[in-house]
């Protein structure tokens, strides 16, 4: 039952780890980010890159693909969204076509094929991330089975969701973002630099994003597609625990994560996925905004 | 008005179709007396152009050999190159535009079984000959294809028997990425596995493509099997893989047997994740012969890359065009069905020994052999069929070699 439960619970780490960036962006700046998956997979190539030309460990890349994945996602602040505020839908279009670029960028590795220079990491194929021996080594203690790898994503999860509890609720800037969430125009009015904040929470959300592709770098393949996938899982967690709630998206995380884990183990993935969709639908007919949510803008 | 509309319509229907004829026409006529034109049809662009990209380098290698030896009968080969961009509808109209526009007699190329399939009605309703250098599911019996990769028979008749005798392993837990080739090889692989008198446990699948193999290792971890039996494909290889081995999973006791996992999966995982597995294939890079060493040594020097590795299909795609060579000077005409006639029989030493095209179902005969891969990414061949094996595309429906369902005569549909 214990292993069960830690399928659970390294599904739901990696949902969470997708959705705390994007709960972010969606939540406090009403963007529907098609593009986070391509900054996750950004910080997934990141690691690769590090690891292949500068000798990163795990440790070393997964600041340095915040820090990336953060520089893009302000830039994409700069260049597209900003100009977007209020667009819902589109910011839906235009991030997509963002996705599609950054996909490309890293196929044509930044345009270099064309000129018959390749780049060790990049291009259209498959990569990945070397991870230490030891952290790969299953241990047994009292019994039950610890896999080191897993586990490591669920400590890295717990740090960054505590650290993104603090900054939101415990930090003045945290004060600005929650007041922003609520009313854009009456944080303006006192006094909140409404565009320089929403760059640096977009900036914040993007390096989490990051962070989770070079965690799912370990385990999964790197691939320019690899994005595709992950944002359609971060979405429904979003949608499921409530626009712009920390705890909705935690606890979302999980239940989708448990229930995932619990169905796929005793029956099948295809099972477990379908089942999963089913639950989303359920609760969103339930409570259309999410499980958590309160009057946003 | 209603006048002027129809007769412009008919003005441009004719001018429409004269346009259509008229390059094709000119083309034919302009084609010089001294050399023969052949397609080549891959995906250079999209998501399957890496590998597929390798497979029209070997068309293009193995006909450059050839002119550099002389030609086909006096005449250069004049490959036309031709992009599927990994879309069969592109397939499609691009065979098209060989066969009726350019008027090959002949198309080397696709991949994918959707590919070919795509192209497969332009083939048998003009009559022109399609060379398929990738191992598939089988089930497929045309007059206008000759199919040079391997299938299911092919792969897994001497595999199934070794892993039961050999390995001592009798309890297979099958599992497969869901779509045509590895649900007919997990087909193969059941009737296989009882007439040796093994068992399987379980038998599953995930969709194509699919990343999160937690529950499924752990389904595998607890199933009780022995031995697991992979036709799992592409990216979702590499994750099958090293989660098997991050739940501690090992292939001493417990051996990953796989029929697709190529030497490119195998350095896209990081061949430390895969070191003990085994893949069966009729070809390896490893193969430690003269002749492919040899082959290896000219693949890579006519790509410019010197770690390029080739793979089974990309070995077919090579000597395909050296069986159309002999089939043509056999048949001495370059028609389709000249060629047809000629290649039945044909015999050729690839790089991975001797090959034939089976005059029945136009299949090749081919040797099964097992490779286990080491920790630098390459496989070691341990285990080798005698002599090449008959091809049967329909073993999963109970065709044996001294009962064929596909014959010179069509595909006996009744035995379905």
């Amino acid at each position: 039952m214990f292993e069960v439960l830690f399928i659970g619970l390294s599904l739901t780490s990696v949902l969470l780890l997708i959705a705390l960036g994007l709960s972010i962006t969606y939540g406090a700046m009403g963007v529907i980010n098609m593009a986070h998956g391509e900054l996750v997979m950004i910080g997934a190539y990141t690691a690769v890159l590090a690891g292949i030309h500068l000798g990163f460990n795990i440790y070393l890349s997964l600041p340095l693909a915040f820090v990336v994945a953060a520089l893009v996602g302000l830039l994409i602040e700069r260049v597209v969204i900003r100009r977007l505020y209020g667009r819902i839908i589109d910011t839906l279009l235009a991030t997509w076509g963002v996705a599609i670029i950054l996909q490309q960028l890293i196929r044509l590795e930044f345009g270099l094929s064309f000129f018959g220079i390749s780049i060790a990491g990049l291009g259209p194929g498959l990569q990945n991330m070397r991870v230490p021996t030891y952290m790969m080594q299953p241990y047994d203690i009292m019994g039950f089975t610890i896999q080191p790898y897993r586990s490591f994503i669920i400590l890295v999860t717990v740090l960054l969701t505590a650290l993104t509890w603090y900054l939101l609720y415990r930090t003045p800037i945290g004060v600005h973002i929650r007041a922003i969430m609520r009313n854009p125009q009456m944080a303006a009015a006192c006094g909140i630099d409404v565009r320089r904040v929403s760059a640096l929470t977009f900036a914040y959300g993007s390096g989490l994003a990051g962070v989770a592709g070079v965690l799912l770098a370990g385990f999964r393949t790197v691939m320019p597609e690899m994005g595709a996938t992950v944002v359609v899982d971060g979405f429904l967690v979003v949608v499921v625990g409530g626009v712009g709630s920390l705890l909705g998206t935690i606890l979302s995380s999980a239940l989708l994560g448990q229930i995932n884990g619990v169905v796929s183990v005793f029956s099948n993935d295809i099972i477990a996925r379908a089942v999963v969709f089913g639950v989303v639908i359920a609760i969103i007919l339930w409570r259309p905004r999410g499980l958590f949510a309160f009057k946003s803008r | 008005m209603s006048n002027n509309r129809r007769n412009f319509l008919k003005q441009s229907a004719a001018f429409g179709a004269a346009a259509a004829l008229g390059p094709g026409l000119w083309a034919s006529a302009a084609k010089a007396d001294s050399e023969i034109e052949v397609g080549v049809l891959f995906s250079l662009t999209g998501g399957l152009s890496i590998v597929e990209r390798s497979l029209a380098d070997a068309t293009l290698m193995a006909i450059a050999e050839i002119n550099a030896a002389g030609g086909v009968m006096g005449k250069m080969l004049k490959p036309i190159l031709e992009d599927g961009a990994s879309d069969t509808r592109t397939f499609n109209e691009r065979a098209s535009k060989l066969v009726l526009r350019d008027q090959v007699p002949t198309v080397f190329g696709c991949y994918t079984s959707a590919s070919r399939k795509a192209v497969l009605p332009i083939f048998e309703r003009r009559n022109n000959m399609l060379f398929y250098p990738t191992y598939y599911e089988g089930f497929e019996c045309s007059k206008n294809v000759v199919y040079t990769g391997a299938v299911p028979n092919q792969q897994l008749s001497n595999y199934i028997p070794w892993i039961i005798n050999t390995l001592g392993k009798k309890k297979f837990f099958i599992v497969w990425s869901n779509y045509i080739y590895p649900r007919e090889m997990a087909k193969v692989s059941k009737i296989l596995i009882e007439q040796n008198g093994g068992e399987w446990v379980a038998d599953e699948y995930l969709e194509l493509g699919h990343s999160e193999w937690g529950a499924m290792v752990s389904r595998i971890r607890s199933s009780g099997c022995d031995v697991v039996l992979s036709n799992v494909v592409g990216d979702s290889v590499i994750a099958f893989y090293r989660e098997f081995r991050n739940q501690g999973l090992t292939h001493d006791t417990l051996p990953i047997c796989a029929t697709v996992t190529s030497e490119i999966e195998i350095a896209a995982m990081g061949p430390e994740v895969a070191a003990g597995s085994f893949t069966s294939f009729p070809y390896f890079q490893a193969i430690d012969t003269e002749a492919n060493n040899d082959f290896v040594e000219r693949y890579r020097r006519f790509v410019n890359d010197s770690s390029a590795v080739p793979q089974h299909a990309l070995e077919c795609s090579y000597f395909q065009v050296y069986l159309w060579k002999q089939a043509v000077e056999k048949a001495g005409a370059v028609t389709p069905d000249a060629i047809r006639e000629g290649i039945k029989g044909q015999t050729f030493d690839a790089p991975n020994g001797k090959v034939t095209v089976d005059p029945e179902n136009l299949h090749t005969y081919l040797t099964p052999r097992i490779a286990q891969w080491g920790a630098d990414g390459q496989g070691q061949i341990i285990d080798e069929y005698p002599e090449p094996i008959k091809p049967l595309p329909y073993v999963a429906y109970g065709e044996t070699d001294d009962d064929l369902f596909c014959t010179g005569a069509g595909l006996d549909s009744s035995r379905l």
